[in-house]
């Protein structure tokens, strides 16, 4: 049995006494590429965010490794929805980058040449460096996206978050996505992505978890990537046809 | 210049910028309207304030005071929270209450005071110098200036500190909080200085110009800069140079010191709406009559170059082919000429061979997604702008 990256033990999340998730138990295992799917309102993002502390449970505990979120922040790293942030703001490319190093400096401390160096080259990774001090409101959808993920890059953390990195990219982007995805793979970092395209996740992931308010089913994308469990979470007679 | 008048003119400029380092933050977070709620609510902090110290620069009453507006805000907070009402509506419920309830405190038992409600309101700049701080009989200059010189060292210490925290949490709260630092620190923190420097100012130049200063130099700085430091400098120095200009304006006027500052601020504002370089009026009206120019032209050597027919290049019936609707087909033609992308013949539109390649790369540049290509080609692009 490899190691558990993640636990979640009896999770629920309500928003105004409605459940949104409800007693999630979940365990993902270390160095899996996993797609969180489900229809809307499903509580996918919901699942993200209570993991990651910043929505409060109202019942349900999560580990990192075995510990609590708090004490590992350091191996965890988040790209949330684009929609999620104000891409007006006053910043360049390059400054959002530098945001996923603030985690390691702490309060107060400001970063340095260190830190400008580890945004670089997460820009580079991304295809992004040529737009480095391009204001963040000037960058296509695809582009501002690469922007969020180089951010969470450069956190090198064991284990990454993605909400819906695919929405609205255009396709450098999705191949751009695609090819991080896979290093991060290969250095047996821990992926979880919220995903829509039910067509691409036999081709994307190992792992796979469906989510409709309560967990329907989680395991590797060959035992559980099937009609049944689509149906289950997508409701009557959902089906797709699934090239195996 | 006598020592009073550059007395108000520096209590005036500390006083703008104490007020657009948070005004920054404010404008960016979307929450203007808060600094005005505080503004005002903080009016029967200060009447209890004064009530117990009987000074109205006592630091007692500042934090009093300060405290009622961090309460306004947690009040706001709440009642959005029902989500019975919207943020603005909570907004326009809470500050009234609580400064009516100041206005009756000041009626009440106030009357005969130095408080008084068009002081609160608009503040007097022009007494600020009679007010002096004495030690062992040495004159240490105004007690406004003295309140708002603190004030602005505690902001700007606070600023450096936690620069780095205020701008992601501004920009990413989610992120924020994943890296372990707690947007609502910083939330509470920002509104406790807003409320803290808006009770310093309030003496100084009333409730309302403090918001005038809080959020019209952000917003003008906003117009001018995509960097967020610049932008605080340049709130400061819309700030200062306002303060100093509206003294001026109301000396030379006979006026009130805040409202003129008040009008010097939006005026400010509204030059800089029009000219800014890049988001300004005149900057955008004329970007987007380049823009149609522009996508004319390609369309026009696109429509060349897919076809060969006679009839379908001439010149009269360019308009007919190719539906013009906002940019006249004359000077898209001249344009073309100019660039020696084409040459008539019999009023025959032919493409020469540079406006073939340029249509070509035209194309790609429409097709592609490669960034890099893209990128090269936009420098191209601005060539042909008439």
């Amino acid at each position: 049995m490899e190691k558990i990256a993640v636990k979640v033990d009896d999770l629920t999340v309500a928003y105004n006494y409605k459940p949104v998730l409800w007693d999630i138990d979940l365990q993902i295992p270390e160095g899996v590429l996993m797609a969180i799917v489900g229809p809307n309102g499903a509580g996918k993002s919901t699942l993200i965010k209570a993991i990651l502390g910043i929505l409060k449970p109202i019942a349900g505990s999560v580990t990192i490794f075995g510990k609590p979120y708090a004490t590992q922040r350091k191996h965890v790293a988040y790209v949330p929805q684009k929609g999620s942030v104000d891409w007006d703001f006053p910043t360049t490319a390059l400054d959002v980058v530098m945001m996923g190093t603030y985690g390691s400096l702490g309060w107060i401390k400001r970063p340095g040449p260190n830190e400008k160096k580890r945004a670089l080259e997460a820009l580079e990774k991304v295809g992004m460096l040529s737009f480095k001090s391009r204001q963040i409101s000037q960058l296509s959808g695809g582009q501002q996206q690469r922007i969020f993920l180089a951010r969470a890059l450069v956190q090198d953390a064991s284990i990454y978050f993605m909400d819906e990195p695919f929405q609205g990219v255009d396709a450098t982007t999705e191949v751009a996505i695609i090819n991080i995805l896979k290093e991060l793979r290969k250095a047996n970092k821990t992926v979880v992505v919220v995903h829509h395209d039910l067509q691409t996740v036999p081709e994307y992931f190992d792992w796979v978890t469906f989510l409709n308010v309560k967990k329907i089913a989680t395991g590797p994308v060959k035992d559980t990537f099937n009609d049944d469990n689509l149906t289950k979470t997508y409701g009557i007679n959902y089906k797709v046809s699934i090239q195996k | 210049m006598t020592s009073a008048q550059l007395e108000i003119q520096l209590i005036a400029s500390l006083v703008a910028i104490a007020c657009a380092i948070p005004g920054t933050f404010l404008v960016l977070r979307k929450m203007a309207m808060i600094s005005d709620a505080i503004s005002h609510s903080i009016l029967p902090g200060i009447v209890v304030g004064f009530f117990i110290t009987q000074d109205l620069n006592s630091p007692l009453l500042i934090l009093l005071a300060a405290l009622t507006g961090v309460l306004t805000v947690v009040l706001v907070e709440k009642i959005q929270q029902t989500k019975l009402v919207k943020e603005d509506t909570a907004i326009g419920l809470v500050f009234p209450a609580l400064f009516s309830i100041g206005v009756i405190m000041i009626a009440k038992y106030a009357n005969d005071v130095h408080l008084d409600i068009d002081a609160v309101l608009l503040g007097e700049l022009a007494f600020t110098p009679f007010d002096r701080v004495f030690y062992n009989g040495i004159d240490f200059g105004p007690k406004s200036l003295w309140v708002i010189a603190v004030i602005l060292l505690v902001t700007l210490t606070l600023l450096l500190l936690f620069y780095k925290e205020l701008k992601m949490s501004t920009f990413d709260a989610g992120l924020a909080t994943s890296l372990g630092f707690s947007p609502a620190i910083i939330h509470y923190g920002l509104m406790s200085v807003a409320s803290i420097t808006t009770v310093g100012a309030f003496d100084a130049v009333g409730a309302i110009l403090v918001v005038a200063l809080m959020i019209a130099p952000a917003a003008t700085a906003y117009l001018l800069t995509t960097n967020l430091t610049k932008m605080i400098i340049l709130a400061c120095f819309f700030g200062v140079f306002s303060a100093i200009a509206g003294y001026w304006c109301a000396n030379y006027l006979d006026a009130s010191i805040a409202g003129s500052i008040a009008t010097v601020l939006g005026l400010v504002f509204f030059a800089v709406y029009l000219f800014a370089p890049h988001k300004g009026l005149i900057a955008v009206l004329y970007r987007e009559k380049q823009q149609r120019i522009e996508v004319s032209l390609i369309t026009f050597i696109l429509h060349l170059k897919n076809h060969k027919e006679v009839e379908e290049r001439h010149v009269n019936h360019l308009s007919e082919h190719i539906n013009w609707q906002k940019v006249r087909s004359k000077t898209v033609l001249d344009l073309a000429l100019k660039n020696n992308f084409v040459s008539i013949e019999n009023s025959i539109i032919s493409l020469t061979e540079k406006g073939n390649e340029f249509t070509t790369k035209a194309i790609d540049y429409i097709l592609t997604n490669e960034d890099v290509q893209i990128e090269d080609m936009k420098k191209d692009f601005f060539l042909f702008r008439g």
